[in-house]
């Protein structure tokens, strides 16, 4: 299958980190009622709110990129399952706040050092979405991190289901570093970043959060990786169910 | 002071129109007619939360889903505003959720009956919380101030709640024959129950006379209603809408719409437990609730840690 989600490689580039954004922001709004506190319902809707956000802008300027009206919606909701190519960490489910937690903290961290690099990107909308961005992700990382510190370092129970957090969201962490075709071509431009540049970093945070909350990283060397491919988990067919069913069942209509 | 001289004061409070604060000497029974009341307000907050939610994940629009979020997210602040401002009469946040979890304390009856599509949450956002707007502007005027002033912060909210509803709806009866006949079968669940949250008529309400005597109550639940059925039949004709009240007139005398005779049976049995959905939403919530414990407890004893660490360091 062509790893082309649309017809040029900047929108290609542009609706991937839009994926992993309205992915999350679907999971995270799944969880607004169910949280353990007010105060985290509120939080919650928070990132739901922001990742939806950048969601909304990325897919609005593929869309104008693209040229052939397709609009940000049916980007969004209007592809088969197949052509999403989000990062496979956000379309996990959460089984508890832990592993709510456990994703937030591994991907923020991750979008962080993303935004960071791209906004200074040459291309002026992806430097603007990213400077925004890079604002809520920071403090996204400094809630979801002080949740798995709190909990990895909190009772017994809360630090045994942290540790399982971890150790179930780890093997779809390594896909976030790497790197194909289309991020060197955009790299070189000087409009995407290599992946594999912010490695190094990210690790560097996620050990220091880790040891701060007395759990153990996961030794768990296999890596698991598709998702930039179109290639998910189960998962993600059914989150897309219930995300598209308006927009399958009501074609064309205007809301 | 002594508790003539309090009761004085008091009582001169009430009179001149002024604020009652938390520090003020206050009758027991006004002080536990406010927490039943403050307390079912931010549990009505916080239950409003599912049938909302309910449709987060299958809104049609991003658009439409970042605002409904927003919205939900505004209610959960709502419910915090009014927990708070319940705990200065001495209650804590969790005592208040353990009376709704064990059913002592109530919410708005509206929150039990389902959402059964997308149009339903545009008649949420046009019709309850139009309603709760009515409610909530008068009780911006309350005599309890921290009552008052959480009011004063949650009716800014609420205006933008009532338009994305009526937007919703503005959509559904500009758009195809199917989406007219959601927002019109919306309109046909939602209307009744939307007039019953104004409560039974004044002489039925068991509260009604004392709260108003005490201004924690300034205008009655049949005024307020009538206040909500003037402004909102000229809206839903707008919409083209019908309204489901085959005696619904214009009285030309008056200036008033006139409504027919609210279904009290069904007001009754759903206040006391068997609406659609009252059992759903306390599980819901319970559920949340008990699912959380171990991370409220993992939260205390982290803080525990902390400030040992920080004793031993010091
Ligand atoms: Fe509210
Ligand atoms: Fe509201």
């Amino acid at each position: 299958m062509n790893t082309l989600t649309t017809r040029t490689p900047l929108a290609t580039y542009v609706v991937r980190h839009a994926d992993d954004n309205v992915i999350l922001g679907q999971r995270l709004a799944e969880y607004i009622s169910r949280a353990p506190e007010l105060e985290e319902d509120l939080a919650v809707a928070n990132f739901a709110l922001d990742h939806i956000g950048v969601a909304q802008h990325l897919f609005a300027y593929a869309s104008a990129v693209e040229g052939d009206g397709r609009d940000a919606d049916a980007l969004a909701m209007l592809r088969s399952e197949r052509e999403y190519t989000n990062l496979l960490l956000v379309e996990q489910p959460h089984a508890d706040f832990a592993e709510v937690m456990a994703r937030q903290c591994f991907f923020d961290a991750y979008q962080v050092l993303l935004w960071r690099r791209l906004s200074a990107s040459t291309d002026e909308t992806i430097a603007g979405v990213a400077q925004r961005a890079v604002k809520e992700a920071t403090y996204h990382l400094r809630h979801s991190s002080g949740w798995v510190v709190r909990l990895g370092d909190g009772t017994d129970e809360s630090h045994g289901r942290m540790q399982h957090a971890v150790d179930r969201m780890w093997r779809f962490t390594g896909e976030m570093f790497e790197g194909d075709d289309l991020d060197r071509e955009m790299a070189a431009l000087g409009v995407g970043v290599e992946p594999a540049d912010l490695e190094e970093e990210w690790q560097a945070t996620v050990d220091s959060i880790l040891e701060e909350a007395t759990l153990t990283r996961p030794a768990d060397p296999y890596q698991a990786t598709g998702g930039r491919r179109g290639l998910h988990t189960e998962f993600l067919g059914r989150l897309l169910a219930e995300m598209q069913w308006m927009q399958r069942s009501y074609g064309g209509l205007t809301w | 002071m002594s508790e003539h001289a309090g009761r004085a004061r008091f009582a001169a409070i009430i009179e001149a129109d002024e604020k009652v604060e938390p520090r003020d000497w206050m009758p027991d029974e006004y002080r536990a007619n406010l927490i039943r009341q403050m307390a079912q307000h931010a549990h009505s907050e916080v239950i409003g939360m599912q049938p909302e939610a309910n449709w987060i994940t299958r809104a049609p629009t991003l658009m439409r889903k970042a605002i409904l979020i927003a919205k939900v997210q505004d209610e959960a602040g709502h419910g915090l505003y009014l927990y708070s401002a319940a705990e200065t009469l001495g209650v804590s946040r969790d005592e208040l959720q353990e009376m709704l979890h064990s059913g002592r304390q109530k919410y708005s009856s509206i929150f039990n009956y389902p959402t059964l599509s997308w149009a339903d949450v545009g008649a949420i956002g046009w019709l309850v919380d139009g309603a709760a707007i009515v409610n909530q502007i008068v009780l911006q005027g309350t005599s309890y101030g921290p009552y008052s002033r959480a009011m004063v912060k949650i009716c800014k909210e609420e205006s933008f709640h009532a338009r994305q509803g009526y937007s919703i709806m503005m959509a559904l009866v500009e758009g195809s024959d199917e989406q007219k006949a959601m927002a019109q079968d919306a309109i046909d669940r939602w209307w009744w129950p939307a007039l019953m949250m104004f409560g039974p008529h004044d002489a039925e309400s068991s509260h009604s006379e004392r709260s108003m005597a005490w201004k924690i109550k300034r205008i009655k639940n049949d005024d307020l209603r009538q206040m909500f059925v003037d402004q909102t039949v000229p809206q839903a004709h707008y919409l083209g809408l019908t309204i489901p009240d085959p005696d619904l007139e214009f009285d030309e005398e008056t200036g008033h719409w006139r409504i027919g005779e609210i279904d009290w049976d069904e007001f009754w049995r759903t206040i006391k437990g068997d609406g659609p959905l009252n059992r759903e939403r306390i599980a819901h919530k319970v559920k949340a609730w008990e699912d959380g414990r171990w991370v409220r407890e993992a939260a205390t004893e982290y803080a525990r840690k902390q400030r040992a660490r920080l004793g031993k360091s010091a």
